[in-house]
C-alpha cells in the first residue's frame, strides 16, 4: 500500500495543500490530522465578525471541494511527536501513522501573558473560533475591556469590542499601535482614528499582574498602577507549534527552516527530501528580498506555500518561489491594504493621498521599495505591487 | 459549457485580489469598486478557483 501524504495541520495551510496536490496531479492518499475539531474556517473574521455578531463555523468555514472529496481528516487529534528517520508521526489517542511525505502546518499558539494569579476567569486570546465564541460572550455593552497588545489583532478586537458598546483600553510596550510594520507617522494616525472612536491607549506599558480573586478585575502595570476590567484579551504575540518535532535533526529556531522549495532543512543544512513547511510556522527565505529565512504571518502565505509544495512534488516548479507578501486589516471603516515586507524598510514617505483621509505609504529599504500600504486607495496600492514581482 | 460566478456584495471589501487570478473576470472601477463578469467559460475555472482562494473576505462563490 501506498504511504499517504500526511499533513500535520487541519487549517488553511492544510486545507490549502491538499488542494493543491490534487490540482497537480497527485492522486494518492492524503491523511490531514488537526486539533481543531472545527473543519479548516478562516481565520480573520475572528477579531471581527465573529466577534460582532452570532456567525457560525458554517458562515467561516472554507467550502469543500470536490477533488479533496476522499482526503482522510484526522479532527480533534493532535500529533504529539515525529520520528522524520522512520517516517512516521504519533497522536494523542497514541496512534502511529506512517507517511511517505509529510507536511507540517501546525502554525502558531497565542502567548499568555504569565502571571502569578492565571487561573482567572474572563481572559482572552483570539487565535482559533472557539477562542472568539468564548469572548463574544464576554464583549457586552458598557463592558470594561483591556486588550493587552496592539498589534493587527489587539487593534481588529479594540475597534470590534468598541463598536460593541464597551469602554476599551489597549496597555502595549510600544509606542504606537502596530508601528511594526506600519512605520511611526502611519501609527499615530491609527491611533488617533482609534482615539476619536472612544477607545484609550496606555502605551509603553507593560502588565505585571492581575487583579481578582475568580474573574479577573483588573490589570497592574509596570508603573504600579491599576485598570479596572471585566474582559482582558492578550494579543501579544504568538509560539510556533514545533515541540512536537523536537528530537530530529530539524532547525527549529523560531519555526521551521525550509529551503526554497519550503523543505524542511537538517541542522547540517542539507534538507529532508520528504518533509515540508507551509504557512505560519515555516521560516523561508524570499529572494524578493534578500536570503535572510523568515516567518510570514500573512495570510496569503499558507496559500502559496502550499502550492510551491504542490508544484514540487510534481516536479512542475518554474522558478525560484518568491511570493509576494500581502495583508490586510479592517478597523472600523478604516479598510489597510499592503504588499511587500514593510518591516524591513529604513525610510517611510507618503506616496499619494492625504494622511488624515485616505493615503497610501511607500516602505523603502536603501532606496528600493520593500513594501506599500495604503488606507483606502486601493487602485493606487495594487498599482505599486508590481514593484515586488520577481524580475 | 460556462460557470456562474457569484460575489456576495455585504462581504466584499473591494480589496482586489481577485483581479490578479483572474483579471478577465474581476475588475475595480475607477471608484476603486469590485465589478465581475458572472458567466464565464470553463476555461476560467482555475483562475475563478484561485480568485476564490485569495479573497480575503471569502466573498466569491462558483454558483452551480
Amino acid at each position: 500500500m501506498t504511504k499517504p501524504v500526511i499533513i500535520v495541520g487541519a487549517s488553511m495551510g492544510g486545507l490549502r495543500a491538499a488542494e493543491a496536490l490534487r490540482r497537480f496531479g497527485y492522486a494518492g492518499p492524503i491523511t490531514v490530522i488537526g486539533e481543531e475539531h472545527h473543519a479548516p474556517y478562516n481565520r480573520p473574521p475572528l477579531s471581527k465578525e465573529v466577534l460582532a455578531a452570532e456567525v457560525s463555523h458554517e458562515a467561516v468555514a472554507f467550502p469543500q471541494r470536490e477533488s479533496t472529496a476522499d482526503v482522510n481528516w484526522v479532527l480533534g487529534t493532535r500529533v504529539e511527536s515525529a520520528d522524520l528517520e522512520h517516517g512516521t508521526v504519533t497522536d494523542s489517542e497514541g496512534e502511529t501513522h506512517a507517511y511517505g511525505t509529510l507536511i507540517i502546518a501546525t502554525g502558531l499558539r497565542p502567548k499568555r501573558l504569565e502571571v502569578q494569579n492565571a487561573e482567572l476567569i474572563g481572559r482572552h486570546a483570539v487565535r482559533t473560533l472557539d477562542d472568539a465564541i468564548g469572548l463574544r460572550k464576554d464583549l457586552k455593552p458598557g463592558a470594561r475591556v483591556v486588550v493587552l497588545g496592539a498589534g493587527f489583532i489587539g487593534c481588529e478586537v479594540a475597534a470590534t469590542a468598541r463598536k460593541l458598546g464597551c469602554e476599551v483600553t489597549v496597555v502595549a510596550p510600544g509606542s504606537h499601535p502596530i508601528t511594526r510594520p506600519l512605520g511611526v507617522e502611519l501609527a499615530k494616525e491609527l491611533q488617533r482614528r482609534h482615539e476619536a472612536m472612544g477607545v484609550k491607549f496606555v502605551m509603553k506599558t507593560s502588565v505585571t499582574d492581575l487583579v481578582g480573586t475568580t474573574a479577573v478585575e483588573g490589570v497592574v502595570l509596570d508603573s504600579g498602577e491599576i485598570i479596572l476590567c471585566d474582559v482582558l484579551v492578550e494579543a501579544i504575540g504568538s509560539h510556533t507549534n514545533t515541540e512536537w518535532l523536537e528530537g530530529n535533526d530539524l532547525e527549529l529556531s523560531n519555526g521551521v527552516l525550509t529551503d526554497n522549495d519550503m523543505r524542511a532543512v537538517k541542522t547540517s543544512g542539507e534538507a529532508w527530501p520528504n518533509v515540508f513547511a507551509i504557512g505560519d510556522v515555516a521560516r523561508f527565505a524570499n529572494p524578493l528580498f534578500d536570503d535572510e529565512a523568515r516567518r510570514v504571518e500573512h495570510w496569503n502565505i499558507p496559500t502559496d506555500t502550499a502550492k510551491r509544495v504542490a508544484q514540487v512534488f510534481a516536479g512542475q516548479t518554474q522558478g525560484p518561489f518568491a511570493p509576494i507578501p500581502s495583508f490586510w486589516s479592517d478597523q472600523y471603516d478604516i479598510h489597510i491594504l499592503a504588499y511587500g515586507l514593510l518591516a524591513l524598510a529604513d525610510e517611510v514617505k507618503l506616496v499619494a493621498g492625504d494622511i488624515q483621509g485616505e493615503c497610501v505609504f511607500g516602505y523603502y529599504r536603501e532606496g528600493k521599495m520593500v513594501g506599500v500600504c495604503g488606507i483606502g486607495m486601493r487602485t493606487t496600492v495594487m498599482g505599486y505591487r508590481k514593484e515586488f514581482e520577481l524580475k | 459549457m460556462t460557470i456562474k460566478i457569484e460575489v456576495d456584495m455585504t462581504k466584499c471589501q473591494h480589496y482586489g485580489q481577485c483581479v490578479f487570478e483572474a483579471p478577465d473576470i474581476f475588475r475595480l472601477n475607477a471608484d476603486d469598486k469590485l465589478e465581475y463578469t458572472a458567466e464565464a467559460d470553463d476555461s476560467e475555472l482555475a483562475n475563478v478557483e484561485a480568485a476564490i482562494d485569495v479573497c480575503p473576505m471569502q466573498a466569491i462563490f462558483i454558483v452551480k
